[in-house]
């Protein structure tokens, strides 16, 4: 989303749209990346319990992965997850 | 169009903070959240007897600090309210932070500021110390001369705050004691014909309206609080384009006219004084005095400081032989403030006048005609220096 010049903003930061925080990518921050192991996943559902920011995607109770536009890599449900499916990797290994 | 006779009829012999108090009736502003300070405690004293009359439907919260009032002031201002407060020196810099923000999150709030020196040592009478100390806030700063000024300006201002353009609150100053306690006969207009001119207030974004839900004051970082900053200072040039046609307004209802400034025989003067306040009546004085006795000198009154009317002091100061600027605050390490912003003004003018900065009644002490004609005088002798401080009225 590319930053907008002050004419084309409401004045005093008044933000006039609801529920926009979803458009705030805040996965740029991230250090450390979790990498999800489906053949060790249980979906038991702890990261999804745990996870500060709502990253970890699912269907009816079953684990889908996680969502990076907004993880920011804090490492909680690689920590809580009982099966140890979720390891944490520096995101330097995934520079292109 | 009023007669004379009911003109008459319509004086009151008042104090300025029970001319303001009455602004404030007529105004009827949804909300006010004041605490009380000498020596603005009479304009919410009064303002509270009229909401206990049931003259107003003012919702009025009594609160347990300025920092509170203000803060009160800005969540009301917010939900879409026209809301009020007033305070003095400390009080104002109790409101320091909150101040700022009502500003920043463009709140179009009217505040009287009955100007008292700042502490310390404590002293409770009129210095331009608080206000100043306000003056980089982001509000819009009136100045009045006397108890008339201080009404009408109070009015006028919650038009001003309330343009599209602007959005942006407003201090009305007036001077404490010397105008808050100090009885004049002020003309207070018809409620009907007040209420006509200030009208309806024209939320902007209220949080009140739940089926559009908005957010104030959320963090704003470096992607975007310098866009906010550069729109604030875009407001301030609002204020600066609308306020002759919201004065034109103000003539056409009331007959009194303003502008950014008044001046006072100026026209073919040699020597200008320049002040802010209840000081300029003094001054007016001093110049028919020295006028009498052949002398030209002249004043320029400022109404606006902040915007500042930079252009229209150029115009009415540039080719001047001498400019005399009086200040009611210290700048400690640098010039006073006013005379700073004159001096500044003056740089592209074409003939560049001398100039020489007065400091002068702080803490209260009195200023006198006689020491007003000092300055004029030294002045006039050609014996300014740009870069000296001086003072009127300091025991040296």
């Amino acid at each position: 989303m590319a930053a907008k010049r002050w004419k084309e903003i409401p004045i005093g930061g008044t933000i006039t749209e609801a529920g926009n925080a979803k458009e705030f990518k805040t996965g740029s921050w991230r250090v450390m990346r979790p990498i999800h192991d489906k053949n060790k996943c249980t979906s038991c559902m702890l990261c999804w319990l745990y996870c500060p920011d709502q990253a970890i995607l699912q269907t009816q109770g079953h684990m889908d992965g996680i969502n990076y536009d907004y993880c920011k890599g804090c490492g909680l449900c690689s920590s809580v997850c009982p099966a140890k499916a979720i390891e944490m990797k520096a995101e330097t290994e995934f520079l292109e | 169009m009023v007669t004379v006779a009911e003109k008459m009829r319509a004086k009151q012999a008042l104090t300025g903070a029970e001319a303001v108090a009455h602004a404030m009736r007529q105004i009827e502003p949804h909300v006010v959240a004041a605490y009380p300070i000498t020596p603005q405690t009479p304009i919410v004293e009064y303002f509270a007897q009229f909401v206990a009359d049931g003259l107003v439907k003012t919702e009025m919260i009594p609160v347990e600090s300025e920092h509170s009032a203000m803060s009160a002031v800005v969540g009301a201002a917010a939900s879409g309210a026209r809301a009020m407060t007033a305070t003095s020196a400390n009080g104002l810099a109790l409101m320091h932070e909150v101040v700022y923000i009502t500003a920043s999150m463009r709140l179009p709030v009217v505040m009287p500021v009955v100007n008292r020196a700042l502490s310390g040592p404590i002293n409770i009478h009129c210095d331009h110390s608080d206000s100043m100390a306000e003056r980089d806030s982001g509000w819009i700063q009136l100045y009045a001369e006397n108890n008339q000024e201080a009404y009408e300006l109070t009015i006028l201002a919650v038009r001003l705050a309330e343009s599209e353009e602007v959005r942006l609150p407003v201090m009305v100053c007036l001077d404490g004691f010397i105008l808050s306690h100090g009885v004049e006969p002020v003309e207070i207009y018809p409620d009907d014909q007040v209420k006509n001119f200030v009208g309806e207030a024209k939320p902007y974004y209220p949080l009140l309206d739940t089926s559009h839900p908005v957010t104030y004051g959320p963090i704003d970082l470096y992607d975007y609080y310098f866009e906010h900053k550069r729109q604030q200072i875009e407001g301030m040039k609002g204020a600066k384009r609308l306020f002759p046609a919201i004065a034109q307004e103000f003539e056409k209802a009331f007959g009194k006219r303003y502008d950014f400034v008044e001046r006072y025989r100026t026209d073919d003067a040699d020597c200008v004084i320049v002040a802010l306040g209840s000081t300029n009546s003094t001054i007016k004085y001093a110049v028919d005095w020295m006028r009498e006795e052949g002398q030209k000198v002249g004043l320029l009154k400022l109404w606006t400081f902040r915007p500042f009317p930079k252009e229209e002091i150029r115009k009415a100061l540039d080719g001047k032989k001498a400019v005399v600027v009086l200040d009611r605050a210290a700048s400690f390490g640098a010039e006073a403030p006013l005379y700073e912003a004159v001096k500044s003004s003056l740089y592209n003018a074409a003939h560049r006048p001398a100039m020489g900065s007065y400091i002068y009644g702080l803490g209260g002490r009195d200023i006198r005609p006689e020491d007003i004609r000092k300055a004029a005088d030294n002045a006039l002798k050609g014996e300014l220096n740009a870069d000296e401080q001086m003072y009127l009225g300091l025991r040296e």
